[in-house]
């Protein structure tokens, strides 16, 4: 263990840097310059510190680690961090990816870039923040003040419909989130406390557990997002810049997810239950309708929409079924499809930068002028599908297996998806790469650049090295996962107990 | 005979004396008396604050019981006070401009500051009255200050007819209530409704509704907001500043101390009216300001939604509740001085401006005071971490601890309709084609909006001395 506050370190280390670029200042092209040298390098050390946790991290430890505690608002609200094997892995997945957007926003943003790189280093802080705290209303603090910067990016380095695109992000979660801080002020005005841990040793009364599920629902499901709520996601991501598309899908979705662990199933373990088959009706909708839906689509980033809210519906599933290999297939597949579904965009943020188009009827034959760009996305490509030897394929595999033990026809549904995700990426893979270069524009296209290729290489490696050995990965998770399930297990027993008493 | 105990209301007997003596140095000084009569208003109104503060916080009462002095009211007081001194500040350098600068308006300010600190000390229905009365009238002659504007006198006219009808509505309900009770104390009151256990008699209840429909106009809540669009639009914009922060503070004070200090034992009487006030105040302020063109009107509009949200609190009618109040009310203050100095900054080379398209591009050419209005705008909005959220976040606290779910779902929701019309502001700023941008912002403003915001984005930091100050005062009303 280390004795330093290491996560409140992390957490606030990007702020440090978005200061850093404030104090810069002089001519745009200078400042534009520092502004992204200082927020690469500050996402850089920040990424490197977040090891020091993973490699300090005890995984036969279920409870929480590098607990840090402070007063704050005072009558149970404090500053309370720390983080278990849920947790843990979404935060590196948030300071990998950080890097790797800026990176990837290096040449492609080119008017206020000092504002846009605290922009980013502020998400970052925010997004980490979510996945570190342990008192609700810092957890809501942290929640809801990414909607400010994520608003800012979308509306302002977005595509041409920007404006409709950030006000539905920004209202469709608020609506969301606002009936979450309802049901989170009614825990705290019974138990007194705003403390999670706390607050997951407290039983709720069956009933109410209903009332506070819904509630929380309705925050994660537009979140995750889950169909029908799904409809502001696809318009967020075609109008985002790239990077924003990236943060959008590795992190802002995986927030929806990770709530359902943290709070829904660990608090209200009889309203998770008896909902469960309702998320899986949901999910199973997800799947297959949106599969569909990114059949037809003409725009490359939309498609990868549908897609994630696919995908998405395969975590949900993965997480309700209550089973060790659903539990940790939907984290690891959360995980994977942050890769995986961050270096789509970034594949399609590469020939979006060189030719200003995202409509696949304006591409073809692109293996011709780039094939190292061709392998790139057939990687991704095939990681996105679920093809062994890739992380899509693990954590798909482990939530099917979940599934199949609760029910038989959710997993044969489920698996339908496997198929026609398989139809959709090829078909997007094979319209834009494969065929006959014809268009007079592509004929000079060049194939991805060394900060590109920079950018590229650990993404494979990382959706390579789960697909291979995703050991290193569930070690981390399975004290807590256990200890999550036999949680719920005991409340669950408890309840049927004084049912049965009552009789 | 028997002197009273003049020296607990020292504040105001100083307050007072220094509004004569301003008005006489006015007169006698002649031309160029506006600016030192401005700063020795300032002046007057600090040492005043000052007082309050020395005064100390026992609760004492003075003027055979007419006049209670406690922590609550020294709260209320330094809010009140503080919003007044920047109201000042914030309208010389206009009212220069503007030529409207006589000195009577900074005394005008400071007598109807004297009005609120009697409001917010009332202890009986006789004081409450005087309070109200000397606010409303000082508030009715700077509402029509600039004489030869059509815009201005009107809204004066308007405001004034109104108010003149509200008055008696109020004065109406203090009758019944002394007709019904046989005492214009509250102490004596408070005995009397605890009396009845919460069986309260209908003559009574018909008065508490008159005094009630009288307070909603002085803090225009719904339905009797309509003055509020129309005066926020035509007066002056340093009037129009003041109006939206201090009158509403002093008219909250006298909510929260006329029904949790004689009405407390009736709490079920009343609770059903507040909470319809406060659920129709935060809706129409939600959806009424959606399609506002201009930024005064909407930020009337704004206000009505706001003092919704403060009645959250009173509905709630605990102690948890008026600290809520509380809370909220000084955030509200904060932020909403700070939205007035970007708007009194909204100048260009043909003068003022106040349609919102105007704000278009103010991110690139104003970057700074675009970044303060952002944060007052999400403030505003109630979007953590900033800290309106905070505000919000204890009265819904107080209402559902009160067993109060639909009020403080209906009022979630509602904060996010009005999250629209706010963000739409940012919209404008950040996300609009640049206009012709404004002059640069005079000293004096640039100091308020950026105290302003820097309070209201790191007010997370370190709460705690504003909860455990609030939660102080609030303690008082329920001993």
């Amino acid at each position: 263990m280390l004795d330093w506050n290491i996560l409140s370190f992390v957490t606030f280390l990007p702020l440090v840097g978005a200061l850093l670029i404030l104090l810069t200042g002089g001519k745009e092209e200078v400042a534009a310059r520092n502004a992204r040298q200082v927020a690469l390098w500050t996402t850089l050390i920040t990424f490197a510190v977040s090891l020091l946790i993973w490699i300090n991290f005890d995984t036969a430890e279920a409870g929480f680690q590098f607990v840090e505690q402070g007063e704050w608002l005072g009558g149970g609200i404090n500053y309370h961090m720390g983080i278990d094997g849920i947790s843990m892995l979404f935060i590196i997945l948030t300071t990998f990816l950080m890097p790797i957007c800026i990176l990837a926003s290096w040449e492609s943003i080119g008017t206020r870039v000092r504002e846009y790189m605290i922009a980013f280093l502020i998400m970052e802080t925010l997004m980490i923040g979510v996945f570190c705290a342990l008192d609700m209303v810092l957890f809501y603090l942290f929640f809801e003040a990414g909607l400010i910067p994520m608003f800012l990016i979308i509306g302002i380095w977005g595509g041409g419909n920007r404006v409709y695109a950030s006000f539905k992000f920004f209202l469709y979660t608020l609506v969301g989130s606002v009936l979450m801080l309802a049901a989170m002020i009614t825990m705290y005005v019974i138990v007194g406390t705003t403390d999670i841990p706390t607050l997951m040793a407290y039983n709720f009364g069956v009933d109410l557990q209903f009332w506070l599920w819904l509630a929380f629902f309705a925050s994660f499901a537009v979140k995750v997002p889950m169909w029908p709520v799904h409809t502001w996601l696809p318009d967020a991501h075609v109008q985002a810049p790239t990077a924003g598309s990236v943060i959008l899908a590795g992190v802002l979705l995986k927030m929806g997810g990770y709530g359902f662990l943290r709070f829904s199933i660990p608090m209200f373990p009889d309203a998770s239950q008896y909902f469960a088959p309702m998320v899986f009706g949901l999910s199973v909708i997800a799947i297959i309708y949106t599969s569909l839906v990114a059949l037809v689509q003409k725009d490359m980033k939309k498609l990868i929409a549908y897609s994630s809210v696919a995908h998405m519906g395969f975590i949900t599933i993965g997480v309700f079924t209550f089973t060790q290999q659903g539990l940790e297939g939907g984290i690891l597949q959360m995980i994977s499809h942050g890769i995986v579904s961050g270096a789509l965009f970034l594949c399609v943020g590469v020939i979006y930068d060189r030719i200003h188009t995202r409509e696949i009827a304006r591409y073809g034959g692109l293996v011709h002028r780039m094939p190292r760009y061709a392998v790139i996305f057939m990687i991704f490509t095939m990681a996105t599908v679920g093809l062994p030897g890739t992380s899509g394929f693990v954590g798909e595999f482990l939530i099917l297996v979940g599934a199949y033990q609760v029910s038989t026809w959710t997993a044969f549904l489920a698996t339908t998806g496997v198929i026609l995700g398989a139809a959709y990426s090829l078909y997007l893979y094979r319209r834009v790469v494969f065929g006959e270069l014809v268009k007079e524009d592509l004929k000079s296209i060049v194939d991805v650049n060394k900060r590109e290729m920079a950018i590229f290489i650990p993404l494979i490696a990382v959706a390579m090295w789960i697909g291979i050995y995703p050991d290193p990965f569930l070690d981390v998770m399975h004290a807590s996962v256990t200890s999550l399930m036999e949680q719920h297990q005991l409340a669950l027993d408890a309840t049927n107990s004084t049912l049965h008493a009552a009789k | 005979m028997v002197l009273p105990e003049f020296s607990i209301a020292l504040p105001e007997i100083f307050l007072a004396a220094a509004a004569m003596f301003l008005l006489m140095f006015g007169v006698f000084k002649g031309k160029d008396a506006t600016g030192p009569v401005s700063w020795l208003a300032v002046l007057s109104l600090i040492i005043t604050a000052v007082l309050v503060v020395m005064g100390g916080s026992d609760t004492q009462l003075t003027f055979s019981d007419l006049y209670r002095s406690d922590a609550f009211g020294n709260f209320m007081k330094i809010l009140a006070l503080g919003a007044s001194i920047l109201a000042i500040i914030m309208s010389m350098d206009f009212n220069k401009r503007e030529k409207m600068d006589r000195f009577e308006f900074p005394i005008l300010i400071v007598i109807a500051s004297l009005g609120m600190m009697v409001m917010i000390s009332a202890n009986d229905l006789m004081s409450l009255y005087m309070g109200i009365e000397l606010m409303s009238l000082s508030l009715y002659v700077t509402a029509a200050f600039r004489r030869d504007s059509i815009r201005s006198t009107e809204a004066g006219l308007k405001y004034f007819v109104l108010g003149a009808l509200s008055s008696g509505m109020l004065l109406y309900g203090c009758s019944l209530i002394y007709g019904f009770t046989g005492s214009t104390n509250f102490d004596a009151i408070a005995g009397i409704v605890a009396g009845e256990h919460g069986h309260i008699s209908l003559g009574l209840l018909v008065g508490i509704v008159f005094l009630i429909a009288g307070l909603a106009f002085k803090v225009s809540a719904v339905p009797f907001h309509m003055w509020t669009p129309d005066v926020y639009e035509g007066v002056p914009t340093p009037v129009t500043a003041f109006f939206a922060t201090a009158p509403k503070i002093a008219g909250m004070a006298l909510f929260m101390r006329t029904f949790l200090i004689p009405f407390g034992d009736a709490v079920g009487q009343w609770q059903q009216i507040i909470i319809f006030v406060s659920i129709a105040s935060m809706i129409l302020g939600a959806f009424a300001a959606i399609n506002q063109k201009n930024i005064k009107r909407l930020m009337a509009y704004s206000s009505i939604g706001h003092i919704g949200y403060a009645l959250v609190g009173l509905a709630a009618g605990t102690e948890e509740g008026v600290r809520g109040v509380l809370v909220y009310l000084s955030i509200y203050v904060v932020m909403n001085i700070g939205t007035f100095a970007i708007i009194l900054s909204m100048r260009q080379k043909d003068g003022m401006v106040e349609d919102i398209s105007e704000l278009a591009g103010l991110g690139k050419k104003r970057p700074v005071m675009a970044f303060l209005l952002m944060v007052f705008m999400f403030s505003l909005a109630g979007v953590p971490p900033l800290a309106g959220f905070f505000g919000k976040f204890y009265v819904f606290v107080a209402a559902i601890n009160s067993g109060l779910y639909a009020l403080a779902i209906i009022g979630l929701l509602a904060s996010v309709v009005g999250a629209f019309y706010y963000i739409r502001i940012v919209k404008i700023m950040y996300f609009d084609d640049e206009k012709e941008g404004f002059k640069p912002a005079n000293r004096t403003l640039t100091w308020i909006m950026g105290g302003a915001g820097i309070f209201t984005a790191l007010f997370f930091l370190y709460p705690a001395p504003l909860l455990s100050s609030a939660a102080a005062a609030a303690a008082v009303l329920f001993q």
